[in-house]
Formats: structure tokens, C-alpha cells, sequence
């Protein structure tokens, strides 16, 4: 169950992101995950929802973008998407393949509040 | 109010690892991350490693468990400097676990240190702690399968100790299995068989490690 450390290294992430654009809340958080970064999607959805009441974050919805690895074959060329990193080519069958990517894992954007209109204008990046 | 971020969610245990890496270099310290299952073998290897390599070398130990200092205790009854982290039920060790354990530690400056992670085969695989080099210990009691079963983990990694070789015999093991799958998910990965308890090619991970050492640091200062 590394994901909690995953789901806190997200919320502080996704915090320090937010108080650089002035915010003070978290409305949405989009999260991509690589197919083989050993990542459970359903036990990081599981401790957001554990771990994010009582910070910025509560409430917000949690969007996960999963990606796949890429499968590419020195037989036919082929480059194409690939689930487990044994798959042969799915365009020729050959075993004569290299499987890259997969691992993704990061915060690619959030949507947060535009804070107490009384702040004046906001720092933005 | 939409923020664009692409920011690597584990950025900061990378930022606490590159730090130690840092350090680790400036002392010229070869760091292996020790990582396997529960009962693989790793502080066995260890007992196995430490004697030999220790003649000529500054050694030390990292141990990471969930709870008790067992393994600590093992290796301090070798002579060796060792620091114990304790988890409390966390899975893997982090780069800031390995930083406050470093500071406690006795640095074997010039030398070798190992940290055995947590006995897992899945979390400690995305996290970073500084260390040159990875090494998974992979018992044959556990089955030929299980590279293929935990990928991550074997990805990762640089090279595979499968332990316990001497107990293949008794075992259905199909270690031509393993080979091919590290093959395919491991190019140029390196493969060592080993039994930590006849000390059966011990000798031949020490020599890699000494090898390893010397191509980063130099050769040993005496």
C-alpha cells in the first residue's frame, strides 16, 4: 500500500502548486499513471479519500489519466500500445520487441479556486 | 482556475535522494539498495557479503523493517557499523529515512554501503534513495514466476541474486524461465546464482561489487 505515500507526496505537491497560483482550495486534481508504474489506480483513489479530508484537497474530484507502455519491434517497426511488459508484437507477433515507458507518474494539472476576491490581483506562473 | 503542473509526484522523495547521492559521492561511498521479498535471503547475503568484502573495505549497513532490530543485531554480531530504521508499518524506506539513518550511521568512507529496504516486491521499487546501484534478491523458494509477476520491481533494477540455489533440486524451479524474463524486461541486466548458506557464488557478487566500486570511485584506498 505505497500508494498513501504516493497520495501525500501528490497533496503536497498539488498544495505548493496551488499557493503558488494565490489559491486557497482544490477543485480538481488530474493525476497520470503509467500502466506499469506499479501504481494502483483503485488504492490511490481509496487514500485520496482518506487522506485528503482536512486539507485543501478535501472534496476535490480525482481525475486519473492512465497511460500504457510502448511497444516497439525490431521486426516489422511497429510502434504500439502495450499493457504488460512481456506483450510480444501486437502488430506481427514477434518476440523481438523493446518496451519502454509505462512509468509515468505525475500531477499534470489542477483546478483550484480563484480565492477571497478581496485579495487583489494573483501571482500567477 | 486551471494550473498546467506536470510535476513528478514522488519530485520530492528524488530531491532527498539526490541529496544523499551528493553526500554519498563526496565521501566516496558506493551505495547498494538491497531490495527482495520477505525470506528471500537478503540479510543472509549480507552475512555472506560483509565478512569478505569487509577485509579490504570500509562496510556498513542500513536495515529497514517494519519492527524489531533483528537484522541489525545480525549484522552488528560481524563487526559491522549498522543503523536499524523502523518503519512502523510503512512499506518501502524513503530518501528521508535514508538521510536521518545516514546521519546516525559511522560512514564507511571509501567503502560499501548496503541498505536492506523492507522486505517487499512491489512499493520500495518507485522509490529513490541514492543508492549507485539496485541488486533484488530472488529466492528459488519462491517460485520461477516471479519476475514476470512483479515487473516493476525488475525493471529497476541493475542486477538479480537468485538465493538459495543449493534448495533448487528439491524444488519444480525452472530457472531457463527466469533468465528469459529478465532478458526481456532487464537487457544487459546482470544475473548471479548464489546460496548465502554453502556460499555457493558469493564470491562472484563480490567480485561484480568490488568491480561496480572501482569503476565509480577508484580502486580501494588500502
Amino acid at each position: 500500500m505505497h500508494e498513501a505515500s504516493i497520495t501525500e507526496a501528490l497533496l503536497e505537491a498539488a498544495v505548493e502548486e496551488m499557493e503558488r497560483a494565490g489559491a486557497g482550495k482544490i477543485l480538481c486534481l488530474e493525476v497520470t499513471v503509467g500502466s506499469l508504474s506499479g501504481v494502483n489506480v483503485e488504492a490511490l483513489r481509496f487514500a485520496f479519500e482518506m487522506l485528503s479530508p482536512g486539507t485543501p484537497a478535501q472534496g476535490a474530484e480525482l481525475r486519473i489519466v492512465e497511460t500504457r507502455a510502448s511497444c516497439s519491434c525490431r521486426a516489422c517497426g511497429e510502434e504500439s500500445p502495450v499493457d504488460d511488459p512481456f506483450s510480444p508484437c501486437p502488430a506481427c507477433g514477434s518476440l523481438d520487441v523493446e518496451v519502454r515507458g509505462g512509468e509515468e507518474l505525475f500531477l499534470s494539472s489542477l483546478e483550484v479556486d480563484e480565492g477571497p476576491e478581496d485579495q487583489g490581483p494573483r501571482r500567477r506562473e | 482556475m486551471k494550473i498546467v503542473s506536470a510535476k513528478k509526484i514522488l519530485a520530492g522523495n528524488d530531491k532527498i535522494a539526490q541529496a544523499n547521492r551528493e553526500l554519498f559521492d563526496k565521501e566516496g561511498i558506493f551505495v547498494l539498495n538491497l531490495l527482495g521479498s520477505p525470506g528471500a535471503g537478503k540479510t543472509s547475503l549480507l552475512e555472506a557479503l560483509l565478512p569478505r568484502l569487509g577485509k579490504s573495505l570500509p562496510v556498513a549497513v542500513i536495515e529497514g523493517d517494519l519492527a524489531t532490530s533483528q537484522d541489525a543485531e545480525r549484522v552488528a554480531a560481524l563487526e559491522v557499523p549498522v543503523v536499524q530504521v523502523n518503519t512502523e508499518g510503512a512499506c518501502h524506506l524513503d530518501a528521508a529515512m535514508v538521510a536521518s539513518a545516514a546521519e546516525a550511521l559511522d560512514l564507511p568512507r571509501g567503502g560499501i554501503l548496503f541498505i536492506e529496504n523492507v522486505g517487499n516486491l512491489v512499493c520500495p521499487a518507485g522509490f529513490k534513495l541514492g543508492e549507485h546501484l539496485r541488486l533484488v534478491v530472488l529466492s528459488v523458494t519462491e517460485g520461477d514466476d516471479k519476475v514476470a509477476k512483479y515487473p516493476p520491481m525488475f525493471r529497476k533494477t541493475q542486477a538479480v541474486a537468485l538465493n538459495k540455489v543449493d534448495l533448487a533440486g528439491a524444488l519444480d524451479f525452472d530457472e531457463a524461465k527466469v533468465e528469459a524474463d529478465l532478458k526481456r524486461l532487464l537487457p544487459g541486466g546482470r544475473l548471479f546464482r548464489v546460496s548465502a548458506r554453502t556460499g555457493a557464488g558469493v564470491e562472484e557478487l563480490e567480485s561484480w561489487l568490488r568491480e561496480e566500486r572501482a569503476c565509480r570511485f577508484g580502486n580501494a584506498s588500502g
